[in-house]
């Protein structure tokens, strides 16, 4: 009732290209940051930060670079935590050697240098496809895995190969207390959504779309498949890249490269298959689904309480989260945002269906 | 009619929704007043439980005894809570944000019984106040109290441990300098647990000429065909093993298939225990590992955690396995743990302590010969006395061996050699200060306050 755009015109085309084209929506969203930067951090705790919102903020942002690849330009990778670990060395090492870097500036450069690194590896994407490329990408992870444990310049010769950080300034504004780490994370995650979802409408996101949907059309339509496939992996592997810098300097603090080993880009996977793939949302859906149900799993026998022992929690922990993914994935194929999508359609016609 | 029964839906399940909210929203009720809260982040399950579990159960045993047979810390309670970290660092710092600020104090101490977790967490502790125990863990340079102001490597670090197995194999081969020439590899766990000794072997095969081979192996370690095939090409005349979980036992197969002696292998103090060794059989025989003291075997305090934890049926764990060498390690750290609260008490009173108190009774800890045998640890351990500059408090391992049915001490005592370990502990301390920009104390002005 409620949910319905009747009587909304659109009299320009400015106006038929908004991104948000439901006033109903925008007022949604209008919420949803207010609560974002002003409620929450007036309703949560710090455990509720540090343990679920800030490892959630910065996995849907690498979620998110997956999901242009994968989801929109067709480029299966198995291998994006590797260019996490990319970002999060390279910030390391810029703030380590060039001190007076703003940690702005250090974020946009480690996301650079990730995307020079991701067109590297999405080359072999110009020649092989599916699930061959998918194997090649792997080559990434290993190989990075294995630069960053073994070139010790990389770690600035640490002795256990674990690099540790500073707390972050910004103009004078420390990044050290959870509130200010998450609104930060927030602001970051906030721009790049943002400017993620004006990409895919771009003409850069309609030439991977038509890549991924059907490759020798889209070219016969006159797309250049290097221009679309290395762009996907560029832009992919530069959000990927930031959120790697975020996870190393603000979610780890210190960290091995075994915090970027492929359980994590697996993971990113299943974040975007469970979320929706082709979905700016369902980025965000995927992210908090694998983030935060294990650790609301493992939390919940003690809330309702029911005393278990500790292995116990821990096997149920895995059971029912593996019970869960196979559920969301027989009950919706396409994901955690296909079903946001159903219930948005649904409420639109709600409560006279017929 | 439809759309009733929609309304119906849609009223059971706001219906469920708020049982399950209002249910949450009940935790269990806590009691404040005298009690000390003790967390522990335990892994009984994955591919390190069969270490994990023991030194879990040693652990909260331990409390439980300090409860059952002395009511608490000097009449202060101790109440605790485990939290599974799978020896995952993310899951481990989860588990630290969720507990540090349990009991009416806080958490008193934290004790991850992971090097990786250690290392998440030593940035975190400065600012919540909590001090962090890691007994024969953790970053070897945190010795350096002026710096790691929170961190307590107490009894034991991976450059001890290192520098004294070489100074075991120099004394086989009739002095330091006869390791001219010969090889030791080093088969580690690739994680910073295992890298740890690398600075301090490097060290010293640069002093007494020998070839240092390093060989890793990756997490969880049930792969290490091709590591023990380097092993058979390059034939050491030593090999160190610093693994830990499953890593060990497979290594150790590895060696009885590869033909490699087991008598030439030694293990740090975590690959030394029964889960190690047991399920490779007869092959395991005469393998040595280190140990800081008696690895295995009951005392007088088992003696009491019989008559008040398990005749009472409180245990953790199976009667047998009271003893076990990684049970009784778990004792061991929840027992200076305990001390620590204790010494803290002398200064602030018999009360429920914060984190940062419990830290001055940390750095002031005296466990000497008597205290010890008052414990009823005599000849589990060496006696340990830390200051504000030495946070480890004891340099001191000895040699075990595995006759096939238990651990025997075969060798030692030895003392790490401070003269080799001290400038690295000090160079990698002060490397860490400043990238993280902290600014070292000065121990001899608050010697003075």
């Amino acid at each position: 009732m409620l949910y319905r755009e009747n009587g909304q015109f659109k009299t320009t085309y400015r106006q038929d290209q908004q991104m948000l084209p439901i006033l109903q929506d925008r007022i949604f969203m209008a919420l949803l940051l207010a609560f974002v930067f002003v409620g929450a951090p007036l309703v949560f705790s710090d455990y509720f930060f540090l343990s679920i919102l800030i490892p959630f903020l910065i996995l849907s942002l690498a979620a998110l670079g997956l999901n242009l690849l994968v989801g929109y330009c067709g480029q299966i990778s198995i291998g994006h935590a590797a260019f996490m670990s990319v970002g999060a060395y390279a910030a390391y090492n810029l703030v380590l050697r060039i001190p007076q870097l703003n940690f702005l500036v250090v974020l946009v450069l480690a996301g650079l240098i990730a995307a020079l690194v991701g067109l590297l590896f999405g080359i072999p994407s110009l020649r092989i496809r599916g699930l061959y490329l998918a194997v090649a990408t792997l080559a990434a992870q290993f190989f990075m895995d294995w630069t960053f444990a073994r070139v010790k310049w990389f770690t600035n010769y640490a002795p256990s190969g674990s690099v540790s950080t500073a707390t972050i300034d910004i103009f004078g504004w420390q990044v050290n207390s959870p509130v200010r780490k998450y609104l930060f994370l927030a602001a970051v995650v906030t721009v790049f959504a943002v400017l993620a979802k004006n990409l895919v409408r771009s003409h850069m996101g309609r030439a991977w779309m038509a890549m991924r949907d059907m490759d020798v059309a889209a070219e016969v339509i006159g797309i250049r498949p290097v221009y679309a496939k290395l762009t996907a992996f560029g832009v992919s592997s530069f959000y990927v890249g930031v959120a790697g810098a975020l996870w190393g300097f603000v979610h780890l603090g210190s960290w091995e490269p075994l915090a970027f080993n492929i359980t994590l880009s697996l993971n990113l996977l299943f974040m975007i298959i469970i979320g929706g793939m082709g979905s700016i949302l369902g980025s965000f859906f995927g992210a908090f689904f694998i983030v935060a149900l294990p650790i609301l799993l493992n939390r919940a026998p003690d809330w309702i309480g029911i005393d278990l022992s500790t292995a116990m929690v821990s096997h149920m922990e895995s059971m029912i989260f593996g019970a869960l993914i196979v559920f969301f994935l027989i009950v919706e194929p396409q994901g955690l945002a296909r079903l946001w999508a159903i219930g948005k359609e649904k409420l639109r016609l709600w409560p006279f269906p017929h | 009619m439809k759309l009733v029964e929609k309304m119906r839906v849609l009223a059971v399940s706001a219906g469920a929704v708020a049982a399950v909210v209002a249910v949450t929203a009940s935790g269990p009720v806590q009691a404040a007043d005298k009690e000390q809260f003790f967390p522990a982040l335990v892994y009984r399950t994955g591919a390190y439980a069969p270490n994990g579990v023991p030194f879990a159960n040693g652990y909260i045993d331990y409390l439980k005894l300090v409860n059952a047979r002395d009511g608490g810390i000097n009449g202060v309670k101790i109440t605790y809570e485990e939290c599974e970290t799978g020896y995952a660092t993310d899951r481990g710092v989860e588990c630290y944000e969720r507990l540090k600020g349990k009991g009416p104090t806080g958490a008193t101490v934290f004790q991850p019984l992971s090097t990786g977790i250690t290392f998440a967490l030593t940035d975190k502790a400065p600012k919540d106040k909590i001090p962090l125990v890691t007994a024969g863990y953790g970053r070897a340079d945190s010795v350096d109290g002026t710096v790691f102001k929170w961190n307590f490597p107490l009894g034991g670090t991976y450059w001890d441990a290192a520098d004294i197995l070489i100074q075991h194999v120099g004394k086989l081969e009739g002095g330091l300098d006869k390791l001219k020439g010969k090889k030791i590899a080093l088969v580690y766990h690739d994680s910073p647990y295992g890298k740890e000794p690398i600075p301090l072997l490097q060290e010293r095969s640069k002093m007494h000429g020998f070839e240092l081979l390093l060989l890793p192996v990756t997490h969880p370690g049930v792969e290490q065909k091709a590591t023990w095939l380097q092993i058979r090409q390059q034939r050491p005349d030593y090999v160190f093993l610093w693994g830990w979980g499953v890593m060990n036992s497979t290594s150790i197969k590895e060696a009885v298939a590869t033909g490699y002696p087991r008598d030439k292998m030694y293990g740090v103090w975590w690959s030394g225990a029964e889960p190690d060794v047991i399920p490779a059989g007869d092959g395991a025989k005469g393998y040595h590992a280190l140990t800081f003291l008696a690895p295995a075997g009951q005392g007088q305090v088992h003696k009491d955690m019989i008559k008040y934890v398990y005749d009472k049926g409180q245990g953790t764990g199976k009667k047998e396995e009271i003893g076990e060498v990684l049970y009784n390690r778990g004792m061991v750290s929840a027992m200076m743990g305990v001390e620590g609260v204790k010494r803290a008490q002398t200064r602030y009173g018999k009360k429920p302590l914060k984190g940062e108190q419990v830290r001055w009774g940390l750095e002031n800890l005296a466990l000497d010969a008597a205290a010890i045998k008052k414990l009823g640890f005599e000849g589990f351990m060496d006696p340990i006395q830390t200051t504000c500059v030495d946070h480890e408090g004891s340099h001191s391992a000895h040699v075990e061996t595995w006759d096939g049915k238990k651990w025997s001490v075969t060798a030692g005592p030895y003392e790490s050699d401070l003269q080799i370990i001290k400038p690295i502990i000090r160079a990698s301390a002060a490397k860490y200060a400043a990238e993280k920009h902290v600014t070292p104390r000065d121990c001899a002005k608050e010697a003075s306050m």
